[in-house]
């Protein structure tokens, strides 16, 4: 058993902080949220899918691994995650330039920095539109600078209706993010 | 959908092209394989001759097992499986779509050497198209049929030495009509075409089933 007697709900517009210690299923719940895992019990609904399915195809997830292969550039990463995950937003150069590596997008992913690969990750979240994005931990790894971007990001997207449910041990830099804790 | 699955096709061939790896590894491995093989047996060219087209089926066996534990480990590794699976494509497709990738980068290339690698064999002329054909048919199953033990391994930090053990029994009957349809071709008691179509059923139900059984196993990792 890793969590038990847990229930909220996220709606569109909104910000969920979830917390909680080392361990406490955080991350668990993010893998049942966007349908990798499957709960023991209970239910995850979401509003105007047809089953538990749809969970991951409506949701971007951004884990602890960056989903990057080092041998591809930043842009070619970026089209891959465009071409998989459907739904086109901005291109991947567009979306460099917002996360501050317009600069990078010829460079083999293995070349760039952790807190560089950790913002080419969170680009993806660009380059296609899904409304349920599903951060573990997104401001790892990156400087103040970059930690503001990522704040900016998730207040745009809030702002066009959708939402955030993000694992975190700090502030998330949003204005009324709510915060869900699990364990103690 | 079709995006998608040639998005993973492209990917995984420019990523084995650049990073090398599984398939340039097995083409060294056929290699030093086929070379060891007239050393250990001497030089007797009538009966290299004879087992020539064993030789090579087995060398190129051994090549296509070797880096299968890869084909879904590094994308486990590096959360890109995350991705495949938040995808529209059904898993089954993203599946195939790997298997042919790495068929395309291991089995094709082995293939394609196996006339030169006959020349140390002292394979007859009139076997060098017959072996390249029934190895261009018979290696998708050895792709597919790896799939199936990659995936259950994907998860494994040490998997590595797993998926040969679990693959290779699996894999006898695909050896078993390969080696007997290019035996065939130099003069076998039965007719070519015989073991061969064979040969191109087994592979066409282990890109079937292969890709299902993977597609499963992916599922239940979890």
């Amino acid at each position: 058993m890793i969590f038990e007697g847990l229930s909220f709900t996220l709606q569109s517009g909104e910000a969920i902080a979830l917390t909680g210690r080392n361990g406490a299923g955080k991350s668990s719940l993010i893998a049942m949220l966007c349908g990798r895992l499957r709960p023991d019990g209970g239910s995850i609904r979401l509003e105007g899918a047809e089953d538990e399915a749809d969970l991951a195809e409506m949701s971007h997830l951004v884990g602890h691994r960056d989903g990057l292969k080092t041998a591809l550039t930043a842009r070619e990463n970026l089209a891959f995650a465009q071409d998989v995950l459907g739904n086109a937003a901005a291109t991947p150069d567009e979306a460099l330039a917002v996360v501050g590596l317009g600069h990078a997008a010829e460079l083999p992913a293995g070349y760039l920095s952790a807190g560089q690969r950790r913002r080419v990750a969170l680009a993806r979240l660009l380059v296609s539109r899904r409304p349920y994005w599903l951060l573990d931990e997104p401001l790892s790894a990156l400087d103040t600078a970059s930690q503001a971007m990522v704040a900016g990001l998730m207040r745009d997207h809030l702002a066009q209706g959708g939402a955030i449910l993000a694992a975190t041990h700090g502030p998330l830099g949003i204005e009324g993010a709510r915060e869900v804790r699990i364990g103690p | 959908m079709r995006r998608a699955f040639f998005a993973i096709l492209k990917r995984d061939l420019a990523v084995a092209g650049r990073a090398g790896g599984g398939g340039e590894l097995a083409l060294v491995f056929f290699l030093t394989l086929v070379v060891l093989v007239p050393f250990a047996l001497g030089p007797d060219l009538n009966l290299l001759s004879r087992i020539g087209p064993a030789i090579l089926w087995l060398g190129a066996l051994l090549s296509v097992l070797i880096g299968l534990d890869r084909l879904f480990q590094s994308d486990e590794e590096d959360g890109s499986l995350d991705l495949i699976r938040a995808s529209a494509l059904p898993l089954e497709l993203a599946v195939l779509a790997k298997g042919l990738a790495h068929w395309l980068t291991t089995g094709l290339p082995l293939a394609l050497v196996s006339p030169l690698l006959g020349l140390l064999v002292a394979l007859p002329g009139e076997g060098v198209l017959p072996l390249v054909a029934t190895l261009l048919v018979g290696t998708p199953a050895l792709s597919f049929i790896g799939a199936g033990g990659a995936a259950l391994a994907a998860s494994l930090r040490r998997g590595g030495l797993i998926v040969p053990v679990l693959v290779a029994p699996l894999t006898v009957p695909v050896l078993i009509f390969g080696v007997s349809a290019a035996n065939a071709a130099v003069g076998g008691t039965v007719p070519f075409l015989t073991p061969f179509l064979i040969l191109c059923a087994i592979s066409l139900g282990a890109i079937v089933v292969g890709t299902v059984a993977a597609a499963a196993a992916l599922r239940s990792a979890d």
